[in-house]
């Protein structure tokens, strides 16, 4: 859905549901998802809808996926870091794992 | 004298003169000014960065890097600038959850609870300003949960941060400035935007006609028309659209709308949804600050007086928080404020320098009204008619549920969310609250003002079980919990 | 001032125990009048644990006990009748319920409480366990170290209950009911063999009243010869998001609703009139959250909550039907969702057929009077 328009300075590589993926260093999880062509990240938890990063600024919940074992993350607001591992999510949290 | 950047609960004071939140024009220009009072301050901000989404990613982007930002963008350096010089502290990343004022007058206290890497804590200031700043008006039309799908300020936000320029077909609609704002910045950066979807009613003009000498008289009006020209040169837009709608089974493919007395299909691979900012007053909110409606802005905004003191003595609020106004005022704003919360801790009176900055606040209003009143989205885009058209995103409840609800004669959104969980997701509402006050509204044939909103409550970001379980347990807390069973 | 049209009979309050009522008299053929109040009125119904409890109810009350129990039976057809009249579906789940113990004297007190009821209630005591940690363990695996041990009663359980408030005004309306919200009742007076409703919005004229206003029946209840003496009790809660299902069971302090959120309670404060919440509490409750079930640690909390307690001075229900004001009546308890079903059948029932023994009289306001000498 994005295209970057620069080459970035510095690269790091992040695992995303077992792919990995040269980033910008400096872009949150969620720009580097779309920059990497993913509008979807998770199924909605009470319909089982797609759903994709919408407000980028932490309002809306919508990017939530999970980074590092912890569920329930906002992609928008975190910056993506070398060997970041991330998952989309399907439905509820569970609760086993996920400490920060 | 450098700022501080603190990135650890544990390297946080226990209490600060001042706190502010948000890290936009409003908070940095508040800090700069409690900080040139020789205030202990404290800027606690979510985003890894400064700037505030106006000026995001104002650390790293150069006038030379990225010049299709454009020169209002550019203001924002200046303001970093003056704020990276004071001696307060900037915690990034810091989500401030809970904002509760001890003790009344001129002795009351804030306190606030904010969870930074994972811990939270307890900090206490004099005085806090609010600089939360705006969210976008949602914009609930069939569709507008697909992948595909997202906000103008959200395609402005990765164009800003990470030079990401949306791939086609890419659509715009909505109201306001922005649509435009972006358009000219997406052109100017060598993309592409294949349509613009004007939703702003017609008649919308005139009444906002009896405004326009003053729009006139204003920065705005001659910079906008020229960037209006421009975008209508390169890009087909459609005026007064009406029954918009978004296609697509698992992500946006096209759009369908009305326009012209005729239904319009176009594809769409990236859509753009947009119709005006309103405050992001959750925290204000929770904090007990009375709001009021604001009916040329549509919106609730917390009460304030002309230096940002809300209805709770410890707190005041600035910038967009307050009521929608731009960036040029939220700096305006934040100085306004930031000096006024700053003498209430010294206990000292007026300052010269605040009152040159209300007559500046002045100048840079102008046009205001014109804005609002010609860009006020249309009410069938504020309150749906479609019943299948989502408006609770997080727990997924539609137009129509609440439109039932309203007919069973449900006494407002609270009583709405005990119905039908309308608002108890994690957005805590930030999506759906102003949908839902303007569908009950619009459903019960009541003024918005007397429907109201939600009440919040904290935790206003959603924080982790063991973080909170790890603060302080007063005696009195652990009575509450433990003593005082009698019975179940 | 606005009048509305002569009512046969009036229900004042929209919460829970207002809504019961008026479903049940609904339902036998009446058409009340639900007079509500403000969307920020202060409302027990939404604040409510969800419970349908009977596990150590009626410590030196075995009338409650018994009430409370006769409600619980009743709670398996009742949620099959509002299903029927709402299309709802409240979400009955009677899989039993714990109390967990986080200290030996928490053990002590609760063990304590379920035997004096068992005592006094002989062969009619819902059955119990009283557990240890290890037996505890054996049935919910995923409890801490810090549970000492629980008490068990597989009667216990609970429902959704803001799907249960939904169904009742569903449901009270599709039987014949009305609901009018904004309509704080601020006088009653007899008039015209019936009584005269009166607040800022304007008067109705009603044959008969129900007081189902909560903590506001205190003020309105001497209007027609009744009492309804309170205590201020207000209770806090957490709230998370929602989970995969990890506990099937319920508890005082902790159950997961059928949608997914975890629900964590509660607290006692006896001392403050402010209905926003204390996040000093947050920090207790969401301790002892932790403790008793580790796993829940990372899991994100999304609102706490409070809301102020129907607690009359001995914490049991008041259901009475005035002698010097015939037609008026009053129904107030602290536990509106398990006894909803009483509310909805035998208060209601009472009520239609003017039986002025509500409950079998057991429950009188006038118990609370001090002898003057």
């Amino acid at each position: 859905m994005f295209r970057k328009i620069e080459n970035p300075k510095d690269l790091v590589t992040i695992v995303v549901d077992g792919r990995e993926l040269e980033v910008d260093a400096t872009a949150s999880v969620a720009a580097a998802l779309l920059g990497a062509g993913m509008a979807t990240v998770r199924r909605s938890v009470v319909t089982d809808q797609p759903r994709g990063p919408y407000c980028l600024m932490g309002i809306c919940f919508e990017c939530l996926v999970t980074i590092d074992g912890v569920q329930n993350r906002q992609a928008c607001m975190v910056p993506v870091r070398d060997g970041m591992t991330i998952s989309s999510q399907r439905g509820a949290r569970t609760t086993q794992g996920g400490g920060r | 004298m450098t700022l501080t950047i603190i990135r650890n609960a544990d390297d946080l004071s226990a209490r600060y003169d001042i706190a502010i939140v948000g890290a936009g024009p409003a908070g940095m220009a508040a800090a700069t000014e409690c900080a040139r009072l020789g205030l202990a301050v404290v800027v606690f901000d979510e985003n890894a960065e400064a700037g505030g989404q106006i000026y995001r990613a104002i650390e790293r982007n150069t006038r030379a890097g990225r010049p299709y930002l454009g020169s209002d963008y550019g203001r924002g350096a200046g303001l970093w600038a003056a704020f990276c010089a004071t001696a307060a502290s900037h915690v990034p990343s810091a989500a401030v959850w809970s904002l509760e004022q001890q003790g009344e007058g001129a002795a009351a206290l804030a306190e606030l609870r904010v969870s930074v890497a994972g811990r939270s804590r307890i900090v206490l200031a004099r005085r806090v300003v609010l600089a939360t700043g705006a969210t976008e008006r949602p914009m609930p039309v069939r569709g507008w949960t697909l992948p595909g799908v997202m906000s103008v300020g959200a395609a402005q936000i990765a164009l800003k941060a990470s030079a990401l320029l949306p791939e086609g077909p890419v659509v715009l609609t909505g109201s306001g400035p922005l649509l435009y704002l972006y358009a000219d910045q997406v052109l100017a950066a060598g993309g592409t935007i294949d349509a613009i979807l004007e939703t702003t009613p017609r008649r919308n003009w005139l009444r906002a006609a009896p405004h326009v000498f003053s729009f006139l008289a204003s920065p705005y009006a001659w910079k906008g028309l020229g960037l209006m020209l421009r975008v209508r040169r390169a890009v087909r837009v459609f005026r007064a659209v009406t029954a918009l709608e978004i296609t697509g089974k698992d992500r946006a493919d096209g759009v369908t709308f009305m326009a012209g007395g005729k239904t319009v299909s176009l594809p769409a691979r990236s859509v753009f949804l947009h119709q005006g900012v309103i405050p992001h007053a959750n925290l204000a909110n929770a904090a007990g600050c009375a709001l009021a409606w604001n009916d040329r802005q549509k919106c609730f905004a917390p009460v304030v007086d002309g230096e940002g003191r809300s209805t709770r003595p410890a707190i005041f609020i600035a910038g967009d928080g307050n009521g929608i106004a731009g960036a040029v005022v939220a700096e305006f704003d934040g100085r306004i404020a930031g000096i006024a919360a700053g003498l209430e801790v010294l206990g000292a009176g007026s300052s010269e320098a605040s009152r040159r900055f209300v007559r500046l606040r002045k100048r840079a209003l102008r046009g205001r009204a014109f804005i609002d009143l010609a860009y006020q989205p249309a009410l069938s885009f504020r309150a749906p008619a479609a019943g299948d058209v989502v408006a609770c995103r997080c727990e997924e409840v539609s137009v129509g549920a609440i439109r039932e609800a309203a007919a069973l004669g449900v006494a407002g959104p609270n009583q709405l969310k005990t119905m039908l969980r309308c608002g108890m997701g994690p957005c805590q509402g930030r999506m759906c609250a102003a949908t839902v006050t303007e569908l009950l509204a619009d459903a019960q044939q009541r003024h918005p003002a007397d429907v109201g909103t939600y009440r919040l409550r904290p935790p206003i970001k959603p924080v982790p079980l063991c973080e909170i379980a790890a603060l302080p347990h007063t005696s009195e807390a652990v009575y509450a919990v433990t003593g005082g069973h009698s019975g179940h | 001032m606005r009048t509305l049209p002569d009512q046969e009979i009036v229900v004042v309050g929209g919460g829970l125990v207002g809504a019961a009522v008026a479903w049940g008299l609904a339902r036998k053929g009446l058409a009340p009048l639900v007079l509500d109040g403000e969307d920020l009125s202060h409302r027990a119904s939404r604040a409510n644990f969800a419970l349908v409890w009977v596990q150590g109810k009626g410590v030196g009350a075995p009338h409650y006990a018994r009430w409370t129990i006769a409600a619980a039976r009743r709670w398996p057809s009742f949620a099959a009748d509002l299903l029927e009249t709402s299309g709802i579906d409240v979400g009955l789940r009677q899989r039993g319920g714990f109390t967990f113990a986080l200290a030996g004297s928490e053990m002590a007190m609760w063990t304590e409480e379920v035997g004096c009821v068992a005592e006094a209630l002989g062969e009619d005591a819902p059955d119990h366990a009283v557990l240890d940690h290890a037996e505890t363990a054996r049935m919910v695996p995923a409890i801490g170290r810090d549970v000492v041990g629980a008490i068990y009663s597989p009667l216990d359980g609970d429902v959704n209950s803001l799907r249960l408030f939904r169904a009742l005004h569903v449901g009270m309306l599709n039987l014949g009911a009305a609901y009018r919200p904004h309509s704080d009742v601020t006088e009653i007076v007899p008039k015209a063999g019936g009584f005269l409703l009166t607040g800022a919005w304007g008067e109705v004229l009603a044959g008969r009243v129900v007081l189902a206003a909560g903590n506001g029946n205190t003020r309105l209840a001497p209007m027609v010869g009744l009492s309804a003496p309170t205590l201020q009790s207000k209770g806090q809660i957490l709230v998370t998001e929602k989970c995969a299902p990890f506990f099937p069971y319920t508890s005082t302090t902790l159950r997961q609703t059928d949608e997914g959120g975890v629900m964590i309670g509660d607290s006692q404060e006896a001392d403050t009139s402010s209905i926003a919440t204390d996040q000093d509490i947050s920090s207790v409750l969401a301790s002892r959250a932790v403790r008793t079930f580790p796993q829940l640690a990372a899991v994100n909390v999304l609102r706490s909550w409070s809301g102020f307690r129907v607690k009359t001075p001995d914490g049991l229900p008041i259901y009475e039907c005035s002698s010097t004001h015939p037609g008026a009546c009053l129904v107030m308890c602290h536990s509106g969702v398990t006894l909803a079903p009483n509310h909805a059948e035998l208060v209601a029932d009472a009520i239609v057929s003017r039986d002025t023994t509500l409950a079998g009289g057991l429950f009188p306001g006038g118990r609370f009077h001090v002898p003057q000498d």
